[in-house]
């Protein structure tokens, strides 16, 4: 459960990463694919080299999305109720993969705004990710 | 065994010999206590950890940390030989401090998030990735003589 306090700091952090924000998702899809070389299976028609089209396109639609959960932290199901369904009846992305990349969104988070990323930061974003992430599989059985 | 190749193993001494063990160590144990409070169970002697501030100040915590940061140091130097390097450790871990092997994961991506904010564009997914492999070697090594 996201308390009050935490809400404000992941909106006024979203402030600064949204001028930024299909860079940090497309790096944060870099990250996961240099350091879990397995998710790239999800990607078998992409060209996943680093700077790819496919990537800051895909990295941009990453961050629309997260943007989209920013703007409705108090309904985040209803803001990604397509999205959840697209991942529970189309993609089917093994659940265990949304930690690898809210931890290398983390990574990427904290490298681009490490002033901003105190401790208490770093538990906002990781319980929001975390919201984000069970919204996403709630749908798959 | 963990291979690590030339590159991995030149990212990771490269960027080990930059990091101040005192400081990030600190950083690294005050972070896990924060984000994950529920850590918290093997500290209970370390005095006040109610609030963000009080665990990032707290100088058992910086000193702990600092502990735990210098032995990291130690797998940095022994990237190929990591299961006997940690041997005893890892029995520590299991006999005496009754520590779920969960929480060497934990500590290992504080590591990974505390050097992103010190290096910033220069902890690239490259080095990430190696340092990732790293941190969850170590992660085996000392879950390995659990039993």
């Amino acid at each position: 459960m996201i308390i009050e306090a935490e809400k404000a700091i992941i909106l006024s952090m979203w402030g600064k990463i949204s001028t930024q924000a299909d860079a940090i998702g497309t790096q944060a899809l870099e990250r996961l694919f240099a350091s879990y070389p397995q998710t790239k299976t999800y990607f078998p028609h992409f060209d996943l080299r680093p700077g790819s089209a496919h990537l800051r396109t895909h990295g941009a639609k990453v961050a629309a999305a997260l943007g989209d959960a920013v703007k409705s932290i108090d309904n985040i199901a209803g803001a990604l109720s397509k999205l959840s369904e697209m991942h529970a009846y189309v993609l089917r992305v093994d659940p265990v993969n949304f930690k690898l990349l809210s931890h290398c969104l983390l990574v990427t988070v904290a490298s681009h705004f490490p002033a901003d990323f105190t401790a208490d930061a770093h538990t906002a974003w990781d319980k929001f990710l975390s919201i984000v992430s069970c919204v996403l599989t709630e749908k798959y059985r | 065994m963990v291979h690590f190749t030339a590159e991995e193993k030149a990212a990771v001494v490269s960027l080990w010999a930059k990091v101040n063990v005192e400081l990030v160590g600190g950083e690294v144990l005050g972070r896990l206590l924060v984000v994950y409070p529920w850590t918290q169970r093997f500290f209970d002697n370390f005095g006040n950890l109610s609030s963000e501030s009080a665990i990032m100040g707290n100088p058992k915590v910086k000193a702990h940390g600092k502990k735990v940061l210098t032995s990291f140091g130690n797998a940095v130097k022994h990237m190929d030989d990591l299961k006997d390097t940690f041997a005893e450790l890892s029995e520590l871990h299991c006999d005496k401090m009754h520590v779920d092997p969960e929480n060497f994961k934990l500590l290992g991506n504080m590591i990974l998030i505390v050097l992103a904010t010190h290096f910033s564009k220069e902890f690239t997914p490259q080095v990430q990735a190696a340092w990732q492999k790293l941190t969850a070697a170590v992660a085996n090594a000392l879950a390995h003589r659990y039993h």
